[in-house]
């Protein structure tokens, strides 16, 4: 292999230099600028973050997304119903199926049908097991974050029982695209239900784990209480949702106030957890409260699971009606919804993608200003964001 | 519109002939009319269900604050953008299996047509606000003129909009008059066109046509039979 000569050198360093330049908005002349990411580990994907820092402080803190950005919004508009069941599955791909509900839902609204009951039980279940399975993994995640390993690895093996049980279903661990337009695609297997019972117990047993081992540490309430507070009426405004807005003291949960028509979540008795102190600590600490209470909304909806068949009567081509709809569902990282165009056609005329850590992290700016370095990162793993969510 | 009905519960019951009204949205309609005037031009009200408010472009800014302060909507949703265009390609980027199932492409693209109230341009920008206390939420829309693809930012309303209007403005090319961070969120700097805009052609599937749905599988309680001429399995 012979050495690149001066010319190529010189030509890859003009490259290089290029490409750096691609954001010129965030050159400053002020203060040192820290580009965190795209690749850094603690970003959870290819978020890039850009900080001007004052010393240790940070004056300024812009996120910098795209780097995943796959145009689900326009691939939409050339896929039927059923293939862009496939696409939306991999917008936040730790908890996949409930990114199928809100979608389904919106063209279930369209062609005025409704799944049996039984489908809309089995939905429900589901779309609890990708909740637990999704913020399982942040619980453990939060830990490796702030320099406890043990978290990640308890996280890691319990997360475990969940995913066992969404594959015995649907034949998928990750995307399990599973529910389709009017119920579902298959039954229940046998003996799934005592099973489910069994790993819901676990997964119990892992909140108790956590809330001593994590939450009640002394060092992780350092690091986390009084870091980052977001205001209520900030929280809104800004569209976070979701156990960063309960954190933040808003009671308000999707689940419990406007559940959509094909979800039985008014015939589950569960509470809907909130904090006042608007920290770092007090999302996490409402984030593993859910877990431990989708563990109670599960156990609720297996035993008064009702017999009869998990697919209405629909066409076999699908086309949907002319209309607008929007459904919106408490998904594990807040309110996901799908704004769903139709005229009349196979595919849709036009699909919105209101992801929740679109919003969760637009507040990343405000709410880093004037922190130091290292609550940054804090403050990113509490948020809570997955970057296939953030993208799209 | 075909009513189906699934096999257990029966929607032909709650189907009654006189149309439902109500009030909630009426009312909430009914302020937005007293507050803004004639700003409201259009509205759409599905019953227990959703509220569509068309708003001159003028008035887009004065609507949400008379949603964020007077009708409780203080949760801030999304904004983005419609492109009301049929699309130039047509059934171009259908599959192949789409093509023979139903049939050849249409010659002439089907006419424009504004969804729920309406509209006269061909791009609209909409944005919804949600009421946590009370459990509804508003969708507002404004016309934008071709020439003039610009509308007030809502960001001083609503600090969320801020990414919200910077998707939107690079994928539609709509302007937000006075927004602070008027450049790209996704797209690099230099990128040209606006991808969401329904002349965009998606190179992908010109190039290459979606192998499309081969794998389309018998219902529940239908016959394995009948393949429809289409019989792969996936």
């Amino acid at each position: 292999m012979t050495a690149p000569t001066e010319s190529q050198q010189l030509a890859y360093i003009a490259q290089q230099a290029a490409d750096s330049r691609v954001n010129l908005e965030f050159e400053t002349d002020e203060g040192m600028t820290l580009n965190i990411g795209p690749q850094h580990p603690a970003t959870h994907g290819t978020l890039r973050i850009v900080a001007k820092l004052d010393g240790e402080q940070v004056i300024s803190c812009e996120p910098s997304p795209g780097y995943m950005h796959r145009g689900y919004e326009k691939l939409a508009e050339v896929r039927t119903y059923t293939q862009v069941n496939t696409l939306v599955n991999r917008i936040d791909w730790l908890g996949s199926f409930a990114n199928e509900v809100p979608f389904i839902l919106a063209a279930e609204k369209l062609m005025e049908i409704e799944a049996p009951p039984r489908a809309q039980h089995i939905r429900a279940i589901l779309f609890e097991l990708s909740r637990i399975a999704n913020i399982a993994l942040f619980l453990g995640d939060l830990g490796a974050q702030l320099g406890g390993v043990t978290a990640v690895f308890y996280a890691f093996r319990d997360r475990e029982f969940v995913l066992n049980q969404i594959e015995s279903v649907t034949g998928g661990r990750f995307h399990p695209n599973f529910d389709r337009i009017g119920g579902l695609k298959d039954d229940l297997p046998k003996g799934w239900i005592a099973e489910t019972k069994a790993a819901m117990e676990k997964l119990r047993d892992f909140c108790d784990e956590l809330e001593t081992l994590l939450i009640g540490n002394e060092i992780f309430q350092l690091r986390t209480r009084g870091v980052g507070v977001i205001p209520p009426e900030v929280a809104l405004s800004y569209g976070l949702s979701g156990a960063n807005l309960r954190g933040s003291g808003v009671d308000w949960d999707l689940r419990r106030d406007a559940c959509p028509p094909g979800l039985p979540y008014d015939k589950i008795d569960w509470k809907v957890w909130t904090h006042p102190d608007c920290d770092s600590f007090s999302r996490s600490w409402v984030r593993l409260q859910e877990v431990r209470e989708s563990t109670f909304i599960v156990d609720q909806l297996l035993d008064s699971i009702p017999a009869g068949p998990v697919m209405a009567k629909v066409p076999r081509i699908i086309k949907v009606p002319e209309g607008e709809a929007y459904v919106e569902t408490e998904n594990p990282l807040g309110a996901m919804g799908y704004y769903v165009v139709s005229k009349g056609d196979l595919v849709p005329f036009r699909v919105k993608i209101r992801s929740a850590s679109f919003s969760n992290v637009s507040i990343v700016p405000w709410v880093c200003r004037g922190v130091y370095v290292p609550d940054v990162i804090t403050i990113l793993a509490s948020l809570y964001f997955i970057l296939g969510d953030i993208d799209r | 519109m075909r009513r189906l009905s699934s096999t257990d519960t029966a929607p032909e019951a709650e189907a009654t002939p006189e149309a439902p009204r109500d009030d909630l949205r009426e009312g909430l309609l009914a302020r937005l009319r007293e507050e803004l005037g004639d700003a409201v031009v259009d509205s759409h009200i599905r019953p227990g269900d959703d509220l569509w408010v068309r708003v001159t472009r003028e008035a887009w800014v004065d609507a949400a604050v008379v949603a964020k302060d007077k009708l409780h909507c203080t949760f801030f949703d999304f904004l983005s953008g419609l492109d009301w265009l049929p699309s130039p390609y047509g059934r171009d980027m259908d599959s192949q299996e789409d093509l023979l199932v139903h049939g050849a492409p249409e010659k002439e693209p089907a006419p424009m047509v504004s969804g729920y109230a309406g509209g006269d341009t061909r791009f609209q920008v909409f944005c919804r606000f949600y009421a946590p206390t009370k459990g509804y939420g508003i969708t507002f829309k404004a016309d934008l003129p071709d020439d003039d693809l610009s509308v007030r930012t809502l960001v001083p309303v609503f600090a969320g909009a801020n990414w919200h209007e910077r998707e939107c403005a690079e994928m539609f090319g709509f302007t937000f008059v006075g927004h602070p961070q008027p450049w790209h969120l996704y797209l690099p700097t230099g990128f040209e066109g606006f991808p969401l805009r329904k002349d965009f052609p998606l190179l992908a599937r010109r190039l290459k046509p979606w192998p499309g749905i081969v794998d389309v599988e018998p219902m529940p309680g239908e016959d394995e039979g009948d393949g429809d001429g289409e019989g792969g399995e996936g």
